[in-house]
C-alpha cells in the first residue's frame, strides 16, 4: 500500500484543525492563535487573555473533542461493516448508540441538565455499556456469536431503547423535552479539557486497537468458514472487534450526542474512492471522519453566530449531498 | 465540585456586585430579564438577547445569541461582554461554565414565579446595573399595581376554574400543571388553575380537561395561529369536551414572561375571566408602553 492516500487524508485533517482554531466568532488574526497555542503550551509569550481563553479554553478542546468523536464514529462505522459485511451497519447498529441515548435522556428527566459536570456523560456511558452487555448476552449462542444474531440482537435492543426514550419524552415537561431534542441532535459546545480527559482513553484505545483487525475483517469478506481456514480467530476477532467500537462509541456518544451521518457514510466515501481494503479502510475513514466532524463544527459555529447550529444538522447537510454525488459520479464511471 | 463552587460564585456576584464600573455590553437571556433591563433604562446597553426576549420590539434588533437553553460560549464572548445576565434555566450548564473561566461575569437570577421573586430581580438587576433610582421607581409602581389588582379582585365574587393551553411546535396541545408560570399569573388574575394533578407541561387529555370544572381555556396567540385558529382548536379532539368553555389568547411574552408588565398581564386576564364585572384599569407604565 502506497502512503499517498494516508498523507492526502492526513492533509485534510490538517487544515480542517487549522481552520477549527482560526475561525469562530470572535475575529482572531492566524498569528494571534499561534501565540495563544504557544503561549497555552507554556512558553513565554505575552497574548491578551480572552484571546487565550477562546483559543486554548474553547477552540482547542473543542477541536480536539470533534476530532475524536467524529474520528471514533467513523473508525467504529467502517469496523462494523466489514463485521457485518452489511454497507447499513453503523455504530446504532449494535444498540450502543440507543443504549447511550437513553442514558443521557434518562438522566436530563431526572434534573441532569441543571447538574452539569460529567453526570450526562457518565449516565450516557453507562447505557451504552449496559446495551453492549445486553446484546452480547442476547446474541450468544451455544458460546458463539453468529453475525446474523448480534445484527438482529443489535437492531431489537436499539428499538426497546427508543421506545423506553419515548417513554420518557413523553412524560418531559417542555423544557426536558427542548434540552433533551438538542441533545439528539449532537453537539461538541460542552468540550472542556475535563471532558476530553473522560473520552480519550477510549477512543485511543480504538484507534489503537481496531486497525489491527484489518486483515481479519477483509477475510471475513470472504465468509466466515473461509476466514476461519485462513488461519482468522473469527469468533475472538468478532467479540474484540465489538467489544472495542462499543467502548469507543459508547464514549463519544455519551459526551457529544449521537453525531448523525459520519459512522454510516464516512467510511462508504472511503470505500467509494480507496476500494474495500480494510488497512487502508480502517486509518482513512478514522481521519475523514475526524476531518468531517471538525469541519462542520467550525460552521456551526460560525453560520448563525453568536448562536450555534448543532454539529448533527452540519454533518448531515454537507455529507449527504456530497455523498450523493460521489455515489453518481462512481456509478457514471462503471457504467463508462 | 467544580459546579458548586461556580454557583457559589454566581450567587454572590448576584448578591454582592463588587466592580468598579457598571457594566456596559450586556448580553441577557430570559425574556422577563430583557424587559427589566429596558424599564430600568440601560437598554442602549444591552449588546444581544436570546431568542425569547421579544420585548421590547427593539430588543429584537439586537444579535440573537440563540434559544436560552442552548447558548454558544464563543459567540457570546465574541460580543465583548462585560456581563451575561441570565435567568437560572439558561444554559447548558457546561456553556455557562466556559464562559465563566473564560473571565466574563455570569449573573443567574434566581428563577420563580410570584410577585416578590419579581420585585427581588428587579432590585438585583438596579444594583448590578447601577440604576437603582430607576429600579426603587419600578418596584414601587409594581407593587402599588399589584395591590389595585389585589383590591379589585377582593370585591369581585368569581373564583373562575381555568386551564392554560399550549401547543408546542404543532404536536399535541399542553396544559400547564402546577408550579408554571401560567399557574402563577392564574393565581394573580384570581383563578384557579383547573389542572392540579401534575408539575410542569403535560400533554392534554380531553376527559381531564371534560372533568376539571375548568370555564375558560386561556392560550397565547402564537399557539391559536399555529393550531389553525380558534374554531380549528375546538375540532381538536383534546377539545371534545370543552364545547361551553370560552377561549381567550394572549401575547405569550405579555402573559408568561414576569416582567415589568407582569401585574399589566394579570389585570387584563383577570378582566378578560370575568366579562361581567368591571376590573379597575391599571396606570399607564412606561415599561409597558416602550415600542
Amino acid at each position: 500500500m502506497t502512503m499517498r492516500p494516508v498523507v492526502v487524508a492526513g492533509a485534510w485533517l490538517l487544515a480542517a484543525c487549522l481552520a477549527a482554531l482560526s475561525l469562530g466568532p470572535s475575529r482572531i488574526p492566524p498569528t494571534d492563535v499561534a501565540v495563544a497555542l504557544l503561549h497555552g503550551a507554556g512558553l513565554d509569550f505575552s497574548v491578551d487573555e480572552r484571546t487565550l481563553a477562546i483559543v486554548a479554553s474553547l477552540r482547542l478542546p473543542r477541536m480536539l473533542m470533534a476530532a475524536l468523536v467524529g474520528g471514533m464514529l467513523a473508525l467504529a462505522g467502517a469496523t462494523l461493516q466489514g463485521l457485518f459485511r452489511n454497507p447499513l451497519a453503523d455504530p446504532g447498529v449494535l444498540g450502543i448508540t440507543g443504549g447511550a441515548t437513553l442514558g443521557a435522556v434518562t438522566a436530563i428527566f431526572f434534573g441532569a441538565s441543571a447538574m452539569g459536570g460529567a453526570v450526562l456523560p457518565l449516565a450516557g456511558f453507562a447505557g451504552a455499556l449496559a446495551a453492549a452487555i445486553a446484546v452480547d448476552r442476547l446474541a450468544r449462542v451455544d458460546g458463539r456469536i453468529p453475525v446474523a444474531s448480534l445484527l438482529l440482537s443489535g437492531i431489537a435492543l436499539e428499538a426497546l431503547s427508543r421506545a423506553l426514550t419515548g417513554v420518557l419524552i413523553y412524560a418531559s415537561d417542555d423544557r426536558q423535552l427542548r434540552d433533551i431534542t438538542l441533545w439528539l441532535l449532537g453537539s461538541y459546545a460542552g468540550a472542556s479539557w475535563d471532558r476530553l480527559m473522560l473520552i480519550a482513553p477510549f477512543a485511543l484505545l480504538a484507534a489503537g486497537t481496531l486497525p489491527f483487525f484489518a486483515r481479519g475483517l477483509d477475510a471475513l469478506m470472504l465468509g466466515e468458514r473461509e476466514a476461519g481456514h485462513l488461519g482468522i480467530p473469527v469468533e475472538t476477532l468478532k467479540r474484540l472487534a465489538v467489544g472495542v467500537a462499543a467502548l469507543g462509541v459508547g464514549a463519544v456518544v455519551s459526551v457529544a450526542g449521537p453525531v448523525g451521518f459520519v459512522g454510516l457514510v464516512v467510511p462508504h466515501l472511503v470505500r467509494l474512492t480507496h476500494g474495500p481494503g480494510h488497512r487502508r479502510l480502517i486509518p482513512l475513514a478514522a481521519a475523514y471522519g475526524a476531518a468531517l466532524s471538525v469541519a462542520a463544527d467550525t460552521l456551526a459555529r460560525i453560520l448563525v453566530a453568536p448562536a450555534e447550529l448543532p454539529v448533527g444538522l452540519v454533518t448531515a447537510a454537507i455529507g449527504a449531498p456530497f455523498f450523493a454525488f460521489l455515489i453518481r459520479r462512481e456509478k457514471r464511471r462503471l457504467a463508462a | 465540585m467544580r459546579n458548586l463552587l461556580l454557583a457559589a460564585a454566581l450567587t454572590v456576584a448576584g448578591a454582592v456586585p463588587a466592580f468598579a464600573e457598571p457594566p456596559q455590553r450586556i448580553v441577557v437571556a430570559g425574556n422577563g430579564l430583557t424587559e427589566i433591563v429596558y424599564a430600568l433604562g440601560a437598554g442602549d446597553r444591552v449588546a444581544a438577547v436570546d431568542t425569547t426576549s421579544l420585548y421590547p420590539k427593539r430588543a429584537q434588533e439586537l444579535p440573537k445569541v440563540g434559544y436560552l437553553r442552548a447558548l454558544a460560549a464563543e459567540g457570546i464572548l465574541s460580543l465583548k461582554p462585560d456581563l451575561l445576565l441570565v435567568t437560572d434555566d439558561a444554559g447548558p450548564p457546561a456553556v455557562l461554565a466556559q464562559m465563566a473561566r473564560a473571565g466574563l461575569r455570569v449573573v443567574k437570577a434566581r428563577e420563580g414565579h410570584s410577585a416578590e421573586i419579581l420585585a427581588e430581580r428587579v432590585r438585583m438587576v438596579g444594583s448590578i446595573l447601577e440604576r437603582g433610582d430607576a429600579a426603587d421607581e419600578l418596584e414601587r409602581g409594581l407593587a402599588a399595581d399589584f395591590a389595585t389588582l389585589a383590591q379589585s379582585l377582593a370585591a369581585s365574587p368569581t373564583r373562575p376554574r381555568i386551564v392554560f393551553v399550549l401547543s408546542a411546535g404543532g404536536g399535541a396541545p399542553l396544559a400547564a400543571g402546577a408550579e408554571t408560570s401560567a399557574e402563577a399569573i392564574f393565581k394573580l388574575a384570581g383563578a384557579v388553575n383547573a389542572i392540579d394533578g401534575y408539575k410542569g407541561y403535560k400533554p392534554l387529555s380531553a376527559e381531564a380537561l371534560a372533568g376539571s370544572g375548568a370555564t375558560v381555556i386561556v392560550t397565547v396567540t402564537h399557539s391559536l395561529q399555529a393550531l389553525g385558529g380558534e374554531a380549528a382548536m375546538r375540532g381538536l379532539p383534546q377539545f371534545a369536551g370543552a364545547k361551553s368553555m370560552r377561549v381567550v389568547a394572549f401575547d405569550g411574552d405579555y402573559l408568561l414572561g414576569f416582567g415589568p408588565r407582569t401585574a399589566h398581564a394579570a389585570r387584563d386576564l383577570a378582566a378578560a375571566l370575568r366579562p361581567n364585572e368591571t376590573i379597575a384599569k391599571l396606570p399607564e407604565r412606561p415599561w409597558v408602553a416602550a415600542p
